[in-house]
């Protein structure tokens, strides 16, 4: 028998999990149940969505309702069950290269629109399933199978990306600081518009390996040694930040959210109407 | 949990349970358990030392497999 989260949340006919030894992802997958469960929630009020990849296959492995859709596609199924469904929580689950690549317009969107959505980005740098090609969140000079000399595109910043298209709660953690990809996490579902969790995974196999970043352990060493808090942040100066990464809330500014403004116009208009 | 709530397979002390057949070795708790109470062993966990084990929790928090975790204290209600 399973820990009590595991055996709750998860379909245990489907464990273990298929990732490599060593992937951040079944941590993170981890953290977002211990979320679900802290917030409350009734599972069934619950339905996730991922796209493909690598990360697309936890909600495989979570017991909600699950939807596995198309490549880059997550939001724009999961903003059709959100319309559909508004009392419905949404949370999806995608990989950096399916969010910010192939979904990248998806995302900004969704971010614009503010919808009611939880959107968890597993972001190891790479994409694994297909064999290792840098994504856009390979950073620059680092090596992929398809930039074998080094890649040499600018990596984007997820988070800022989210918070300036419009997302109303972005936060970011790793797999190493657990714990806080629960709690960012419970934070984003409450939030009522459009959230955006960035978490840190390790590909240990692809990324990890063209690069020379060493094991799993070593990996997350690095997260470890390289991610300051964002409040840490505020008394550091910008040299000793050189080279780190923030972790934390980075935006928590509540907005209207698109599918109680869109109510909003049905219930004018039928008052209009009568 | 009593006894026959644990699996054939799954290794079991006061402290913490394990399932061998969900370890895949990559010594992700056995680096960050603060008490160094973890080993690998022919590539699966093991627990080397059950006094040091002070049930922190962190071995179970950053298994990717779900294979270690901690045994429910007695009277801790299920759930």
């Amino acid at each position: 028998m399973p820990s009590v989260l595991v055996e709750n949340y998860f379909r245990t006919e489907k464990l273990p999990q298929i990732w490599c030894p060593g992937c951040g992802h079944g941590i993170i997958t981890r953290s977002i149940a211990s979320a679900i469960e802290k917030s409350g929630i009734d599972k069934n009020k619950i339905c996730i969505v991922s796209g493909i990849g690598c990360s697309s296959r936890a909600p495989g492995y979570l017991d909600f309702n699950t939807l596995h859709t198309t490549h880059g596609r997550a939001l724009a199924f999961a903003t059709g069950i959100k319309m559909a469904k508004p009392e419905i929580k949404v949370i999806v689950i995608m990989g950096d290269g399916d969010a910010t690549a192939i979904g990248g317009n998806h995302l900004i969107h969704a971010c614009r629109r503010n919808i009611g959505i939880t959107a968890i980005v597993y972001n190891n740098s790479i994409y694994g399933m297909t064999g290792g090609q840098y994504s856009p969140t390979t950073p620059k000079y680092d090596k992929g199978t398809t930039a074998p000399y080094g890649n040499i595109d600018k990596a984007f910043d997820i988070c800022k990306l989210a918070a300036s298209a419009g997302a109303t709660y972005v936060g970011r953690a790793t797999a190493y600081h657990a714990s806080l990809v629960t709690s960012l996490v419970q934070n984003a579902i409450s939030n009522e518009g459009f959230s955006l969790i960035e978490a840190i995974s390790m590909c240990p196999t692809y990324y990890g390996r063209k690069n020379k970043k060493g094991s799993a352990v070593s990996m997350m060493e690095w997260q470890k040694n390289s991610a300051i808090n964002i409040s840490a942040a505020a008394k550091m100066s910008p040299e000793a930040l050189e080279g780190k990464f923030l972790i934390g809330e980075l935006k928590n500014s509540p907005e209207p959210e698109y599918t109680n403004e869109y109510q909003k116009i049905i219930d004018r208009l039928k008052k209009e109407s009568q | 949990m009593k006894m026959e709530d644990i699996k054939a397979g799954e290794i079991q002390n006061e402290k913490v349970v394990i399932n061998p057949a969900w370890c895949k070795g990559c010594g992700i708790c056995v680096a960050f358990c603060p008490v160094k109470a973890l080993e690998l062993k022919n590539d699966k966990v093991v627990m080397v030392d059950v006094d040091k084990c002070t049930q922190c929790g962190m071995c179970e928090l950053r298994c990717p497999d779900y294979a270690i975790y901690l045994r429910r204290k007695k009277n801790e209600k299920q759930g």
